[in-house]
């Protein structure tokens, strides 16, 4: 059993930590960290709610050893609004659009939205359904998140979209 | 943490991830992208002494144009190959079978060489490595090896590498440009395991098939190499070719299994017509009323 010194940065934060090896990253996430709004719900890589961006690109971080994210660049969904600030374009097309009900797959899916979505990128809605697949909602029956998906495209590509009907 | 204890390395060389596959005399297990291996140890299935991650090694990355062919460093990530203008270039029909890998999440951490070695006999890649005829590099401190994609699978995640045995590399040969791609999948939802599976290409010279490489997956105990119809296809003129009869040859060489999602009846109907429809679809010819 061995012991690593890693350095990484989360949500714009350098942080150096002292982990065992079999921690994975969602367990040090949350509970070395202090980073709760990863969500843990299976465990091993089918729910989707622990989804964090690494690196640029979102992935599942109950998938990975805390190890290997030494000197990675880490998002969570705390990440995505200041405190008390406007909230990020995903976070508040999800609401306006009903995308959630309890919550729980929530984190996840909005940060696989921010990591697709946004400045530059123009993803289309294909892209994206297909990207949510990855993303178990027990509540919603994914109608909202359908809709909040087709307003970010709309959004990236400088479309219009009319307002709702799934 | 859900794991049992494990020590863990990661080696900046080959030399020296093979020392230490070498020196733990089997209980050392080879983190690639761990799509498949972190579910496995969260479970305790997987309980090695020691985790060589090969993230380091910068040699094992890439895409490179070698000899005509391609090859594929092992710890290239899969959305990496997809978005590779080379592969994009030489080889589509990878990258269309790629894209059915998993979900997007885990395509943008799992390898290329990661799902070949593992050899699900559902996936897609260990099919595809078949299919187009690929072969397998694979280093030990004992010497290297090349091993025809055909013979690396002996089982359901049962390949020939020994313990102490790395895959350093995945050859295609060439497949000349303008090659017919076949690929079809049955899954019940995206990024689900395949129920029933094909992947191709026929090389193409003056209207003729000069070259067929056909694999199922998720049709037996391996990627099964659909030898019957490849045989049948050689040499065949374009127009010649009858779909449905190709399929019916495709899918004697396969060796389906009952499960809770579907009987093997029912993989091995739904693959002929599949595959028909496919090869009609890529060749452009109408059905027969």
């Amino acid at each position: 059993m061995s012991k690593h010194t890693i350095e990484l940065t989360i949500n714009g934060l350098r942080h150096t930590a002292d982990v065992e090896a079999r921690v994975s990253l969602s367990d040090f996430l949350r509970e070395d960290a202090g980073y709760t709004g990863v969500h843990v719900g299976c465990d091993h890589g089918v729910c989707g709610a622990c989804t964090v961006i690494v690196d640029g690109k979102a992935v599942r971080s109950c998938l990975m050893l805390a190890v290997q994210a030494h000197g990675a660049d880490i998002t969570t969904v705390e990440g995505l609004a200041e405190p008390g600030g406007a909230l990020h374009p995903v976070q508040e097309t999800m609401a306006q659009e009903y995308g959630l009900q309890c919550g729980f797959c929530t984190p996840g899916i909005v940060m696989t939205m921010a990591a697709l979505t946004g400045e530059g990128k123009r993803p289309t809605e294909e892209q994206l359904i297909d990207a949510m697949s990855g993303h178990l909602c027990r509540c919603t029956g994914y109608q909202g998140i359908r809709r909040a998906v087709r307003k970010l495209v709309a959004a990236d590509t400088g479309e219009t979209v009319d307002g709702g009907a799934a | 943490m859900k794991p049992a204890p494990f020590d863990y390395v990661a080696p900046s060389s080959i030399e020296e991830a093979c020392a230490v596959l070498a020196e733990a005399h089997g209980g050392a297990t080879v983190l690639a992208g761990g799509q498949t291996l972190m579910p496995l140890l969260n479970l305790r299935m997987s309980q090695p002494f020691i985790l060589v991650d090969l993230a380091n090694i910068a040699e094992l990355k890439g895409v490179t144009r070698v000899d005509g062919g391609i090859r594929i460093g092992p710890m290239t990530r899969q959305c990496d190959a997809i978005d590779n203008k080379v592969l994009a270039h030489d080889l589509p029909v990878l990258v269309q079978a790629l894209r059915h890998v998993g979900h997007h999440h885990t395509r943008n951490r799992g390898t290329v060489g990661g799902s070949i070695a593992l050899g699900e006999p559902a996936a897609e890649l260990p099919a595809a490595a078949v299919a187009l005829k690929a072969t397998i590099e694979v280093r030990s401190v004992r010497g290297t090896r090349q091993v025809p994609a055909a013979e690396f699978y002996i089982g359901p995640y049962m390949t020939v590498l020994e313990p102490d045995e790395l895959v350093t590399g995945i050859r295609f040969p060439e497949w000349s440009l303008g090659h017919v791609t076949l690929f079809c999948e049955l899954a019940q939802r995206p990024g689900d395991f395949a129920l029933v599976g094909l992947v191709g290409a026929l090389a193409i010279d003056s209207g003729k098939v000069a070259r067929a490489g056909l694999a199922w997956f998720a049709m037996g105990p391996t990627p099964m190499r659909a030898k019957t119809a490849e045989q049948l296809l050689s040499g065949q003129s374009l127009a010649e070719i009858d779909p449905q009869a190709v399929a019916e040859s495709a899918i004697a060489d396969t060796a389906p299994f009952d499960d809770a999602q579907a009987s093997a009846d029912y993989r091995r109907t739904v693959g002929t017509r599949l595959f028909a429809r496919t090869l009609r679809e890529a060749l452009n010819v109408t059905e027969a009323a």
